[in-house]
């Protein structure tokens, strides 16, 4: 159901303390009700505004979260409209949870910046905040475009983009019968349909099972491994993964394309990308990857930057921590089973940044590295765009809702429906499906109907 | 030289479906009207196709009807054959279509026209649009004719069709000539370039009318009308027009026709180049459909009657600008048309019309104030999207002559409202076609309710007389009773009952149910479950319609009533006119350039102009916010 209840999550996406989810809008008590079990076996909308209620969220019987609900009436909240905060446990994963429960609940994923649209829109900041909130919204409308096309596993947009195609053409069968009948018929075209149906429900059903895994996105922390050419930083990423992915040679400058890596460190998730080597080159091909390194370090959240011990800090590692001041770094001295040349002060002196000594050829003082990224991430020193989560969940609410709109077309031909009211669902589940590889429907239908079927007097 | 000067308060150019609907709502409205028209014998002449009505087009009828417009009225009157399409699928796709004897429905409107208080026709091309300046703006003066003949007027109504600058296409040969070989408007269009209007190129095309005599109708099926006739109009009573239809019949290409046409191909002005307007994908030319869809074996063909006094026949689904002796090779290699005789070749024909883009929705140009525009000029194509929008053009010119706001129809409301919404906001390539698939809230825009659903507005606008808004609001209030009470009715699961469920060949129930679940059932319906529903009233069978669709239907209808209030609250909140998007800081520089350029009414209507983003509507939004608390 669409709704103009709307929830998100609030607090930065670490997991580290108390995070926060807040839904707003008219269904807004009604919806959390349905996920709260309070203490006193109260329901929200027996309670006062402005009062804090603890007790858990649940699905179905199972608890997810002890958590703490606060009532603010409309309009007395930020938005002006009805609004329930929901202070859980933190941790990515159980904030996210409770972020679906709800939306499955009724509420819809807000929009980029949509709080502090309402709260503007509904009077509550004034006049001279406007235009800071016009940067809010297409600050994070831009972010959460590109947090959407860049999540988005190239495999997951092809198979969405054929899975619409099906459907589209479906529609435009369905239509070109209807407007021009005497042409085109229908006898029959329910048992045919729902077949077809079957097959994509199944479709579907696998890409939701990867969405619930977390594989739909390629969510987590975004990790750059940078360091000058041969410093090691290929071997750093293999002792991560585990296994010889990127090529490690001693050659330098073998490692052209950036190399993406997924891991789990104790419930974070990083995104590891391994760069070419920096360094001034005149090879073409290597000046790509180096630009893109460049680019990298930009949008990342974490950066390991790795230095050959073994030998003397050069005029590329100089270059190299310009471009990483004021960037969450760990410097990583590796090749530390070899005599030692450069010293943390020397390096401190130029880079504000964390150290960690490591060998990654024989996997030494990886633990250590481990722990060091958890603790920056669990006190909030490295944190990730709340977009994020958030992209991943409309994705979600999307899939579900074209999977929905599936089941009402099946529902539709069972219940002997005529044909133009499959199209109806169809086309909601085509438009929902668009929304996760961000295109819109315009006259997709038209031109499908013209360019398939042939029509007219 | 001293040339006539004549004063009146509305002036229209062009007597086609649109003009004629413009004119009549115009004089019918009180105000002093003129009609220009290249010819009077050409009045509501329909050139293409011998019908009115079919899919979504018999809906714009309805709703032209509903608000006090002709053409239902005019074709309940000369039909020779009438057909409910799409009736084996939802009330929502039923669309009415009837043939019509084409001269009678000519006849028929001219002479509506004639014995119309306060309307003038005058046979005269309009050559220039007069206009002052007023306040920097540019205002609607009146028009001048060609002879000389000067009109003032308070507003203007363009309804040219496809005259302007026409050039009709037969293979090689190329006529400076309008539709059926009428004079064409040569001056007009350079009248406009001077206002600054941006024109468009298009082309559509007919096929050949081929003697009835010389048809072997043996090797075609025939196809017949509907055993009882709906009318169009809901002011027709349908008993009256119960009457013996003629047939059309249906034939096909094949290979042999294929063959011919790829051969010559290059002969056809489509393929050669000679073309330049763009055609309507809807209506493509016998040679596009070859090509297109190559393997296509055959194309159906229905032939046509034109009329009861003539023996021409329309050859439905065969348009063509191939030469003469090609159209006589390729029509005689269809079954039936072996020995045809061609009365009238097929062609093509290019005319100019105008960016509709241009046009409040309201359908009076942006930088013109007071002219006004409808039909093929705006780039859509068929009579009745035509006359649906001379209409809406009359009505406004209308309303801004009395000082009143324009009435507009929004897409949750009307095909009209969508139709016009569709040429005023997206970029159109093509001859406009009103297509089913382009309503998005088509389960509540029915042909059936039409009346409910514009009645009133055509009431208020002064079209429609007091008896009748009386009715609708009287039909609304029994629909809604009888809804109501049905709701109510509980049937339980005992032997009458069961007995009846299997004579209707319904499965019999497992316990007590509703008597609207039952009607839910796809093979039982409001009627048939008569004999369990003892306390019915007696109601008009258009009530008892309405209370079945509404029961049946009863989910998805919802369902889209809702999706129209979330539509409206965006409809609702209006933009300034004239408005410089570009001082909104944070908009993408194309949405500024659609915006600057389209004006859009509403946040509504701005959201639906390809190129302007859902984050640059937010953006809108906080700026019209900020601007409104200034001024508080």
């Amino acid at each position: 159901m669409k709704t103009d209840t709307i929830a998100a999550i609030a607090t930065a996406m670490t997991n580290s303390g108390i995070g926060i989810i807040r839904i707003s809008g008219s269904d807004a008590i009604e919806t959390a009700d349905k996920i709260l079990c309070l203490k006193e076996k109260k329901k929200l909308s027996e309670c006062q505004t402005h009062t804090v209620h603890y007790g858990f969220v649940k699905e179905k019987d199972r608890i997810v979260d002890e958590v703490m609900a606060v009532i603010m009436r409309a309009p007395k909240s930020y938005t002006r409209e009805d609004t329930v905060e929901i202070d859980c446990h933190g941790g990515t994963l159980v904030m996210q949870k409770i972020l679906e429960l709800i939306i499955k609940n009724g509420a819809r994923p807000a929009e980029a910046g949509e709080f502090t649209k309402r709260a503007f829109l509904n009077g509550r900041i004034d006049l001279a905040q406007a235009e800071s909130v016009i940067d809010v919204i297409n600050a994070k409308n831009e972010f959460a475009l590109k947090a959407s096309m860049s999540q988005l596993g190239g495999a997951v947009s092809i198979k969405i983009k054929r899975i619409r195609g099906e459907i589209l053409h479906e529609i435009a069968f369905i239509e070109s019968a209807i407007d021009d009948p005497e042409h085109y018929q229908l006898e029959g075209e329910g048992a045919i349909l729902s077949n077809k149906l079957n097959l994509l429900l199944d479709e579907m059903k696998s890409l939701l099972k990867n969405a619930e895994n977390g594989l739909m996105l390629k969510e987590g922390i975004h990790t750059v491994i940078v360091g000058k050419p041969n410093s090691g930083k290929s071997s750093l990423l293999n002792a991560f993964v585990g296994k010889e992915r990127a090529i490690v040679t001693d050659i330098a400058g073998t490692t052209r394309d950036a190399i993406e890596e997924q891991i789990m460190l104790g419930g974070i998730s990083l995104n590891i990308i391994d760069t070419a080597g920096i360094r001034n080159t005149d090879d073409l091909v290597e000046k790509i990857g180096v630009d893109k390194s460049k680019e990298y370090i930009q949008n990342s959240d974490l950066i390991l930057y790795v230095v050959d011990a073994s030998s003397s800090l050069s005029s590329e590692d100089f270059e190299l921590m310009e471009l990483l001041q004021g960037r969450n770094v760990i410097t990583l001295f590796n090749k530390s089973d070899l005599e030692s040349a450069v010293g943390e002060d020397e390096i401190r002196s130029f880079l504000k940044t964390e150290t960690c000594s490591i060998s990654a050829k024989y996997g030494d003082g990886i633990e250590e590295l481990e722990q060091k990224i958890e603790e920056m991430f669990f006190h909030g020193k490295i944190q990730i765009n709340e977009e994020v989560y958030l992209t991943n969940v409309r994705h979600k609410a999307s899939l579900l809702e074209a999977e929905k709109s599936l089941q009402l077309v099946k529902r539709s031909i069972n219940d002997g429906l005529p044909e133009d009211f499959y199209s109806v669902d169809l086309m909601n589940a085509y438009e929902e499906l668009g929304k996760i590889i961000g295109e819109s429907v315009e006259d997709d239908l038209v031109n499908e109907i013209f360019s398939k079927f042939c029509m007219g007097k | 030289m001293s040339c006539i000067v004549e004063n009146y308060d509305i002036c229209v150019v062009g007597a086609g479906h649109a003009g004629c609907e413009a004119a009549l709502a115009s004089a019918r409205l009180g105000f002093e009207t003129m009609l220009f028209t290249i010819s009077v014998d050409s009045i509501a002449l329909m050139p293409c196709n011998p019908n009115i009505g079919g899919t979504s087009k018999g809906h714009l009828v309805r709703e032209v009807d509903a608000l006090g417009g002709e053409m239902g009225k005019n074709i309940d009157k000369t039909f020779i054959q009438s057909k409910m399409l799409n009736k084996s699928k939802g009330p929502a796709v039923h669309s009415l279509r009837a043939q019509a004897d084409k001269a009678a429905y000519s006849a028929q409107m001219r002479k509506t026209l004639q014995n119309q208080e306060h309307l003038t026709i005058k046979q005269a091309e309009v050559a220039k649009i007069i206009t002052e300046t007023q306040s920097g703006k540019q205002v609607i003066a009146g028009v001048k004719t060609v002879s000389g003949g000067t009109y003032y007027s308070k507003a203007v109504i363009l309804c040219t069709g496809t005259y302007l600058n026409a050039r009709c296409l037969t293979g090689e040969m190329v006529s400076h000539t309008g539709p059926n070989g009428l004079q064409a408007a040569k001056y007009l269009s350079d009248s406009l370039r001077e206002l600054g209007v941006e024109i468009y190129r298009f082309k559509t095309g007919t096929p050949a009318r081929i003697d009835s005599k010389s048809i072997d109708y043996s090797k075609m099926s025939e196809q017949f009308g509907d055993e009882k006739i709906v009318p169009f109009s809901f002011t027709t009573n349908a008993e009256e027009i119960q009457k013996d239809q003629v047939s059309c019949w249906l034939t096909y290409t094949n290979e042999k026709t294929h063959e011919i046409i790829r051969k010559n191909l290059k002969r056809s002005p489509l393929f050669s180049g000679m073309i330049e307007g763009t055609g309507p994908r809807y209506c493509p030319s016998i040679e596009d459909k070859v090509v297109k869809f190559a393997d296509k074996e055959k194309h159906q063909l229905f032939i046509e009657p034109e009329g009861l006094n003539t023996n021409e026949m329309y050859i439905a689904g065969m348009s063509s600008s191939l030469p003469e002796d090609v159209q006589y090779q390729m029509y005689r290699s269809v079954a039936g048309l072996e020995h045809a005789k061609i009365v009238r070749n097929a062609y093509a024909i290019e005319y100019d019309c105008i960016n509709p883009n241009q046009l409040l929705s309201s359908l009076e140009f942006k930088n013109i104030s007071g002219l006004f525009c409808a039909g093929q000029f705006n780039g859509s194509s068929g009579y009745e999207e035509a006359a649906c929008q001379g209409l809406i053009a009359g009505i406004n010119a209308c309303r801004k002559l009395q000082g009143k706001e324009p009435m507009i129809l929004d897409r949750s409301e009307a095909y009209i409202g969508v139709l016009i919404d569709d040429l005023v906001t997206k970029e159109n390539n093509e001859p406009y076609r009103m297509m089913t698939s382009r309503a998005e809230y088509r389960l509540i825009l029915r042909q059936d309710n039409a009346d409910l659903r514009l009645t009133k507005k055509g009431y208020e606008v002064g079209l429609i007389p007091k008896e009748r808004y009386d009715w609708v609001v009287k039909k609304e209030a029994m629909i809604q009773d009888e809804v109501m009470r049905i709701e109510k009715v509980m049937i339980g699961a005992n032997q009458k009952v069961q007995a009846c469920m299997e004579s209707l060949g319904s499965i019999p129930l497992h316990t007590g149910t509703s008597l609207a679940e039952l009607i839910r059932r796809p093979e039982l319906n409001y009627d048939v479950l008569a004999p369990l529903d003892k306390d019915r009233p007696n109601l008009p069978e258009e009530v008892t319609e309405q209370v079945n669709i509404h029961i049946k239907y009863e989910g998805y209808i919802s369902r889209q009533m809702k999706q129209v209030a979330q539509f409206k609250k965006l409809e609702k909140k209006k933009l300034p006119r004239d408005f410089d998007y570009q001082k909104i800081h944070g908009l993408r520089i194309e949405a500024v350039q659609k915006l600057n350029l389209l004006q859009p009414m509403s946040i509504g209507q701005a959201s639906r102009i390809s190129g302007v983003s859902p984050a640059d509507i937010s953006v809108i939004l906080v700026y019209l916010e900020q601007m409104y608390q200034k001024k508080k």
